[in-house]
């Protein structure tokens, strides 16, 4: 089944494209839409269907028998919650581009669909090599659509998006061909399948599975990103067309965030425990760097994306906090900082598209313009600054309360952190919807039906994350306890 | 000659029993589609005598050449890539010379002299099917009449590749001082001490016009030149089958002579592909010639696969895997260059190649089929899953790994990485939107057809390439 969705992924790719040739522009949209809303209703199915050993559904054969090398596709609790976050962020990446562009739907359409199906088998894979082959095939659609329908600074963005992930991933092949020998050396049997390298990893001297880990560590911390890796994203996120954007902040970071807990952390236990503090400093650093770099932006989308740098801190914080509140943590933060930055991505590409500008200078009063506009903005950004009651406030609280455990002095920097996104996320809704309406806007298109339906939708995630996060909780529960690595 | 002899050489037979016919064949019938069928013809039934060759089990003939799996599968990848520079030449070539029906039977022989060099295992089936390629390879440079890159090319070509052959020869000539055998396996254990010198001495002279033909750092000098000059199609093959060939001799050299037993030979095949990875993708990362470009890619490209060469040679390294890889590779060089050239020829109908990289913006939106093939091959030479480029890739660093190559790895990762930057150009110039002046260009529907069929290849043999692996362990373990 899982093998399944992700073929229908790349199959609905092919034939929006084709769709537009042959039926019209309007086909495209149509039929990617069908099919995020097919794999979400799958991703539903699994999860009412129940667990069975802690997977909701797993399937393997064999892909190229020379290496070892299998097709192992698993979906425990962390994979579903994440496909399903994938494929919502499909609809809303969908509906936010709706009319945004002129010419080229079906290609635009292709790339969509095939940056979800890398996502989804990078969430579902339990094969290094796979696993790998994802993560690479996830990146060269969301090139083409940085580099084909971005903004102004389109060549620049999407060539140093692709130079960053493709060096760090280049070391993470490195690392796990060496893992692999290595266990190959140790077991006398080349395999690239997760659990196999996971229990073989004990057996390499401490300085290989140091330096092993790093490598998945820098690939998984430049995709996340953090603190110093992360100078690819505000221009990536920046120059990518809306729908791009929201891709790349909702799931492709959350891909460097899970690498981290399912990989880099687990394969390597001990040598993540003796890096756990660095982590916690890199996490600590990142959001109080993308906190400060946030406040100091004019430009709505940059913001935006830095306040991501900030997001993403709290995830690498709670992991290698090593305990079960930290990971809760980081799940929960990734999953709502999906719905929120998903949505402030799409006010971003809404106001682009009206004002033809992302200046907040050249913004200001658009309340008055657009009330339910304002209200939206409102909603997330008091979300995005962790207020109790929405989704972020439990990920981060939760982070902190880990954290604190470990290292007191890193916890209360990271919660100074807090204090730093309060003052950018209402500088951000001040100058750009609240104070004197600039006289230059005479008026402007409020949202309507199509784009309240998916932001209506986004708030009730976040609300119910906020109110009764237990279910969530508890399907990551299983898969943090699995991975084996908490005391 | 044995029977099985003979039928271990029958693909051999049906090539060269072919050319003759066809030179008569033309004489007489100055016809350009008999030419071209009839060389069509003449390779694919060499591919068909392959399979009962390879039943004949492994053939020494006369102490020259051996016919194993590892020197049919060469054949075999010769004829096909053969067959298409044949298919892309077709409508390439009517624009630029007047005479065409030789083209083909060169394009034959150049083939049955590579087949040779793939099989050699003393010095004089070497340099047999060395020269018989490189003549041939002269000629074929230099084809288009009254226009001056080719024959400029073909002059500098001409001239330090007879350069080069003579240096091989005379490190032959010393090595034959040493050993007294042409054979490349010597008995080391007779070689008095104070001859070793000259042993070396010969062997470095030999590698060194080896590499020269492989156009390593610091030996690539002609390179580019004769790339860009070079008709496009005559280029693919220059850069897939002349290297491909060389590749394979040298590797046959390398294991039977057992070259790397002394450390020295190491050292300078590993000093040699850091120079090329690195300097070859420093190099790519300045031009704006797609020919150029591609000539400098291949540089870097060559210096990887020497990475296998030193595995399978080695004394602490790992010999089937180091072959298999080698030929893994080369199958996936040689699908990714060939569907770059056709593109590079399919878009060049006037006397001017298409080489600028300005002539492939928006050419998504001009001709999807050429552009998806030529961003495949681009994708695919950078290393990126989903196409072959990353399995040989990851054959590559695989061997490596195992065989401890971490110098040749690492200068691998840091090439691959200089890399992405220039294949990603050709990437962006080809998804740009199109400018409303370019015309539209006209393109022959079998040349798009062959890079289209190259551009599946390649994404079917990344997604599956376990036939592909499955063909090579029959034919490795039973040669």
């Amino acid at each position: 089944m899982i093998l399944l969705a992700i073929l229908l992924l790349l199959a609905a790719g092919v034939v929006a494209w084709a769709s537009e040739r042959f039926i019209g522009a309007n086909a495209p949209r149509w039929v990617s839409l069908t099919a995020f809303a097919a794999g979400l209703a799958w991703a539903a199915f699994e999860c009412w269907s129940g667990a069975a050993d802690g997977l909701y559904a797993a399937q393997s054969f064999e892909w190229i028998p020379r290496f070892g090398i299998n097709v192992i596709l698993e979906l425990d609790g962390l994979s579903l919650l994440l496909v399903a976050l994938t494929m919502f962020l499909g609809i809303v990446a969908v509906v936010s581009s709706w009319d945004e562009m002129e010419t080229g739907h079906g290609f635009f359409q292709f790339n969509i669909l095939w940056v979800m199906a890398g996502v989804v088998g990078v969430f579902t894979a339990m094969d290094l090599f796979l696993f790998f082959f994802f993560w690479e095939v996830m990146l060269i659609p969301m090139y083409f659509l940085i580099a084909i329908w971005g903004h102004e600074n389109k060549g620049y963005a999407s060539m140093k998006f692709f130079l960053f992930t493709q060096i760090s991933g280049l070391l993470m092949l490195l690392a796990i061909l060496a893992l692999v020998f290595f266990t190959q050396a140790a077991t006398g049997e080349v395999t690239f399948g997760y659990a196999a390298l996971k229990n073989a990893g004990a057996s390499l001297p401490a300085d290989v599975r140091t330096w092993l880990m790093l490598g998945f560590f820098v690939a998984f911390a430049t995709k996340l990103p953090s603190v110093p890796f992360h100078t690819w994203l505000p221009d990536a996120h920046t120059q990518a067309p809306t729908a791009g954007s929201v891709i790349l902040a909702g799931i492709l970071l959350k891909t460097g965030a899970y690498g981290i807990i399912r990989f880099a952390v687990p394969l390597f236990p001990e040598a993540s425990l003796d890096f756990a503090w660095w982590g916690m400093l890199l996490g600590a650093a990142s959001i109080l760097y993308g906190g400060v770099m946030a406040f100091s932006q004019s430009d709505f989308k940059r913001l935006v994306a830095y306040s991501s740098i900030a997001h993403m801190g709290f995830v690498l914080l709670g992991v290698y906090a090593f305990n079960e509140q930290g990971m809760q943590g980081a799940v929960m933060t990734m999953i709502a900082h999906g719905f929120s930055t998903a949505a402030l991505f799409m006010m971003a590409g809404a106001l682009q598209q009206r004002l033809h500008t992302r200046e907040m200078s050249r913004m200001g009063g658009l309340w008055k313009h657009a009330p339910r506009m304002g209200v939206m903005t409102m909603f997330f950004v008091v979300a995005s600054v962790g207020t109790p009651g929405l989704g972020n406030f439990v990920g981060e609280f939760l982070a902190l309360l880990g954290a604190f455990k470990q290292n007191v002095w890193l916890a209360v920097a990271a919660t100074v952190g807090i204090v730093v996104a309060a003052v950018y996320g209402l500088h951000l809704l001040q100058r750009s919807f609240q104070g004197e309406p600039n006289p230059q806007i005479e008026a402007m298109d409020d949202f309507g039906f199509r784009e309240m339906s998916v932001m209506a939708l986004m708030m009730l995630g976040l609300v119910w994350l906020g109110v009764y996060p237990q279910p969530v909780l508890e399907m990551s529960a299983a898969t943090i306890a699995g991975l084996g690595v908490l005391p | 000659m044995t029977l099985l002899q003979a039928q271990a050489l029958l693909p051999y037979f049906v090539l060269s029993g072919g050319i003759a016919l066809l030179l008569v064949l033309v004489a007489w019938l100055r016809s350009e589609i008999v030419a071209f069928a009839g060389a069509l013809l003449v390779l694919f039934a060499a591919l068909f005598a392959l399979p009962t060759a390879f039943e004949a089990g492994a053939q020494v003939v006369d102490g020259i050449v051996r016919v194993d799996g590892f020197a049919l599968f060469f054949f075999g990848l010769f004829a096909l890539a053969a067959a298409v520079t044949a298919i892309l030449a077709f409508r390439y070539l009517p624009a630029r010379a007047a005479h065409r029906q030789e083209f083909y039977i060169l394009l034959a022989i150049a083939t049955l002299g590579a087949a040779v060099t793939a099989s050699a295992v003393n010095f004089a089936g070497f340099m047999l099917g060395l020269e018989v390629l490189s003549v041939s390879l002269y000629v074929m440079v230099a084809y288009p009449e009254d226009a001056k890159p080719p024959l400029e090319a073909a002059a500098k070509y001409l001239v330090l590749s007879g350069a080069a052959s003579s240096t091989i020869l005379f490190g032959m000539a010393l090595i034959y001082l040493v050993t007294g055998t042409l054979a490349f396996a010597y008995d080391g254990a007779e070689i008095a001490r104070n001859d070793r010198a000259i042993l070396v001495l010969g062997q470095a002279l030999l590698l060194a016009g080896v590499f020269f033909k492989l156009s390593l750092v610091p030996f690539h000098m002609w390179t580019p030149d004769v790339y860009q000059g070079a008709p496009a199609p005559v280029t693919g093959f220059v850069a897939t089958v002349s290297k491909g060939a060389v590749f394979a001799v040298l590797l046959r050299y390398a294991l039977d002579a057992d070259l790397f037993h002394s450390a020295t030979a190491g050292s300078m095949v590993v000093l040699i592909g850091v120079l090329s990875m690195i300097g070859g993708n420093v190099l790519a990362l300045l031009q704006t010639n797609i020919k150029r470009l591609l000539a400098y890619s291949s540089i870097a490209h060559m210096g990887y696969l020497l990475i296998a060469l030193l595995v399978a040679g080695a004394p602490d390294g790992n010999r089937d895997l180091g072959v298999e890889t080698a030929l893994v590779y080369l199958v996936g060089y040689f699908a990714m260059t060939l569907a770059a050239f056709g593109v590079v020829t399919a878009l060049s109908r006037t006397v001017e190649d298409a080489e600028e990289l300005g002539a492939y913006t928006g050419l998504l939106w001009r001709q999807p089929v050429l552009a998806a093939v030529l961003v495949a091959a681009a994708l695919s030479l950078a290393g990126i899953p989903l196409t072959v480029g990353f399995i040989v890739k990851f054959y590559v660093v695989a061997a490596g790994v195992e065989g401890a190559a971490w110098t040749l790895v690492w200068a691998l990762i840091v090439g691959s990485a200089i890399g992405v930057y220039y294949y990603l150009r050709i990437v962006f110039a080809v998804i740009k939107r199109p400018t409303p002046d370019v015309a539209a260009t006209r393109t022959a529907w079998e040349g798009v057809l062959a890079t289209a069929a190259l551009g599946v290849a390649m994404v079917a043999l990344g997604v599956h390439p376990t036939p592909l692996l499955e063909l090579l362990k029959a034919m490795l373990g039973g040669g």
